[in-house]
């Protein structure tokens, strides 16, 4: 059991300055007094005559009041000598935490580094896709080098795996569209239009958009990680040892498949979008199937529907060049991979809707409308 | 566990520190440790060695609680740890050190915060100051420079950050420090300052060490025993010369080997 340590504050006969400490000096037993002796001035000497068990906690505490009040050390047996010694030869380290910088300077500083990691990152990507066409074009020089087994499971891992998920998800899309403008159109009669808004929205917008989303966190983060794994465990420096470019082995694969499977997949979600929106204008407002889908190829211009074609691919290549670049851009450790999985999702659906509001101002003014 | 009072560490204990007996591990099918028996003496440096797969790690996370055996009795400055909950561990917890593989530094914190960590969790009510002072000399206590203490783990190299866990380790003045592989992925000049460290810390502090190595030269330099795992079980334990004297195939194979040859002392 630890004796609480103590000490005594006591004058000798020639009037030095005594400090006598008892019980334990270790770190279980200290308690409050280093905030005692903070208090404690002008001593000669530390008497450990009294003292049991000591540790380097003690021992530390010791050697730093002897020090700072130029008071001599006695009484302590070998064991405590030795780790007072001990203690003393080390030279104490400056500080805990890096100084922190001016907060003014600090702002400024952060919001320079956003900026020109924005810029460097917005540069990155377009070397990079450069690269990306580049390799794209040598390789249609050189049809005999292209990939085509990494191509077609590229395929299927991007886009015939998601179908169900995606399926699913625009299906429930189509179906609250249509449950909402439903609500809000018979306010004034006019809920016949549901099929209008159900139509239009869904292809020209939401479907593509929806999948571009889902297809940036499926694939997107997976490009990421992947390619972000294998530079940690230096596949990517071993291929180009071996001559093996990555941009045509690892990165034109993943870039064919999101660019060739988005159209479908955005076509696809649009069509189990107009499926959700049909089934709830039948049971809601009694339209019956045959009737909703007549009224659909009346009131969607085919314009609509090349709309989310025309925008599919180019949201593809961004995403699977964001995830990609990112992936590539990884170094150093794990926890990189993580950092540059999560940039590479929220850049893909941030450009991704950038790119979205564009494309509506551009078709609006070559008359698609 | 609510209301189970502590087991009270006893300071004037002068018997075995770690004492393992009838020790079973498995996983799955696949048994790791069967009947083993293992006594760690007070103040020695003891080398646990092993082929790849034998268990090492595995012994070390059952003697300090992280990996819970399928049978057998463990008991560490003569308590039984076995089945006890943390509170009730607690104050023999407090007496031993870790220092793991890679490091096991808390990346988000800087060096002298890992160490104040320990500190701050056992004893909440220290002065914050005193415990920022406490924590830098251990920094500097390990063989790093002072300018260390203020860095981020991202900003060591291999060697400095097993200082700096060895700094952790050594927070609460442990009497028994686990080191596992401490000399792996260091340069042989590292190697050697990281032997003389642990040597050093030994004797100034009193120290127990159990450690687990598969480098011959720290081995020869500082290990007072060696425990040798095979068959699921400690084969043998003893000097390197009371070692060599069994005729185990393994252990010939391993001390007498090309580079156990080489690491051996020249005489």
């Amino acid at each position: 059991m630890t004796i609480t340590s103590d000490f005594v504050h006591e004058t000798d006969e020639n009037g030095a300055e005594i400090l006598r400490f008892s019980g334990d000096l270790s770190i279980a037993s200290l308690d409050d007094m280093p905030e005692r002796l903070r208090d404690c001035h002008s001593v000669d000497q530390l008497n450990l005559s009294e003292v049991g068990y000591m540790d380097t906690v003690g021992a530390w505490l010791v050697h730093r009041t002897a020090r700072d009040m130029g008071a001599e050390v006695v009484g302590g047996d070998d064991e405590a000598n030795r780790l007072i010694k001990a203690v003393g030869d080390v030279d104490p380290a400056s500080d805990v935490r890096p100084d922190p910088p001016n907060p003014i300077i600090r702002v400024l500083g952060d919001v320079g580094e956003a900026t020109s990691l924005a810029f460097s990152t917005l540069s990155g990507l377009i070397s990079f896709l450069g690269a990306v066409v580049v390799s794209f074009f040598s390789l249609l020089l050189h049809p005999g080098r292209i990939r085509w087994n990494a191509v077609i499971q590229r395929f299927d891992v991007v886009g015939v795996r998601a179908l169900g998920i995606i399926g699913l998800m625009s299906f429930l899309i189509g179906l609250v569209i249509a449950q909402q403008g439903a609500v809000q159109l018979r306010q004034f009669g006019a809920e016949v239009f549901t099929v209008n808004l159900v139509g239009r929205l869904t292809l020209r917008e939401l479907g593509v958009l929806m999948t571009a989303i889902m297809v940036a966190g499926r694939s997107g983060s997976a490009f990421a990680a992947q390619l972000g794994t294998m530079k940690l465990t230096e596949e990517i420096d071993a291929m180009r040892t071996i001559g093996v470019s990555p941009t045509e082995a690892l990165v034109l694969p993943r870039v064919l498949a999101a660019v060739l499977m988005l159209p479908l997949l955005g076509f696809y979600a649009s069509i189990m979008a107009i499926i959700g929106g049909g089934l709830l204008s039948w049971v809601e407002l009694d339209i019956p199937p045959g009737t909703f889908f007549s009224r659909i190829r009346e009131v969607v211009p085919i314009t609509d529907v090349y709309v989310g074609l025309v925008k599919a691919p180019v949201f593809g290549l961004i995403i699977a060049v964001t995830g990609c670049y990112q992936g590539m851009q990884v170094k150093g450790n794990a926890e990189e991979v993580g950092k540059r999985t999560t940039a590479a999702v929220v850049q893909a659906i941030f450009l991704v809707i950038v790119l979205d509001a564009f494309f509506a101002v551009f078709f609006t003014w070559i008359g698609w409308n | 566990m609510l209301g189970s009072t502590p087991i009270e560490f006893d300071r004037n204990y002068d018997g075995p520190i770690i004492c393992v007996k009838g020790l079973r591990n498995s996983f799955g099918d696949q048994v790791v440790h069967e009947d083993l028996d293992l006594d760690v003496q007070r103040g020695e440096i003891i080398g646990v060695v092993g082929g790849s797969g034998t268990g090492k790690s595995v012994l070390m996370r059952s003697i300090i609680g992280l990996q819970t055996p399928d049978e057998g009795e463990i008991r560490v400055f003569d308590k039984q740890i076995l089945g006890k909950s943390d509170a009730e561990t607690i104050e023999i917890r407090k007496r031993w050190g870790v220092l793991f593989q890679g490091g096991a530094l808390f990346s988000t914190l800087t060096v002298a915060e890992n160490v104040m960590v320990p500190i701050r969790e056992f004893y909440p009510k220290m002065d914050r100051d005193f415990r920022r002072e406490v924590a830098k000399y251990k920094v500097c206590l390990s063989g790093l420079p002072p300018d260390a203490a203020p860095k981020y783990p991202s900003e060591l190299s291999g060697g400095m950050k097993k200082r700096a866990g060895i700094a952790r380790a050594l927070a609460m003045d442990p009497e028994l420090l686990f080191l596992d592989e401490p000399t792996a992925g260091l340069d042989p000049i590292g190697a050697a300052a990281f032997d003389n460290l642990t040597k050093e810390l030994q004797q100034t502090l009193g120290l127990t060490v159990f450690l687990i190595t598969h480098d011959l030269d720290t081995l020869h330099a500082i290990c007072d025993r060696v425990a040798v795992l095979a068959d699921k079980k400690v084969i043998a334990v003893g000097t390197i010369p009371e070692l060599l004297a069994l005729d185990h195939p393994w252990i010939q194979e391993y001390f007498n080997g090309p580079r156990g040859r080489m690491a051996a002392p020249q005489p």
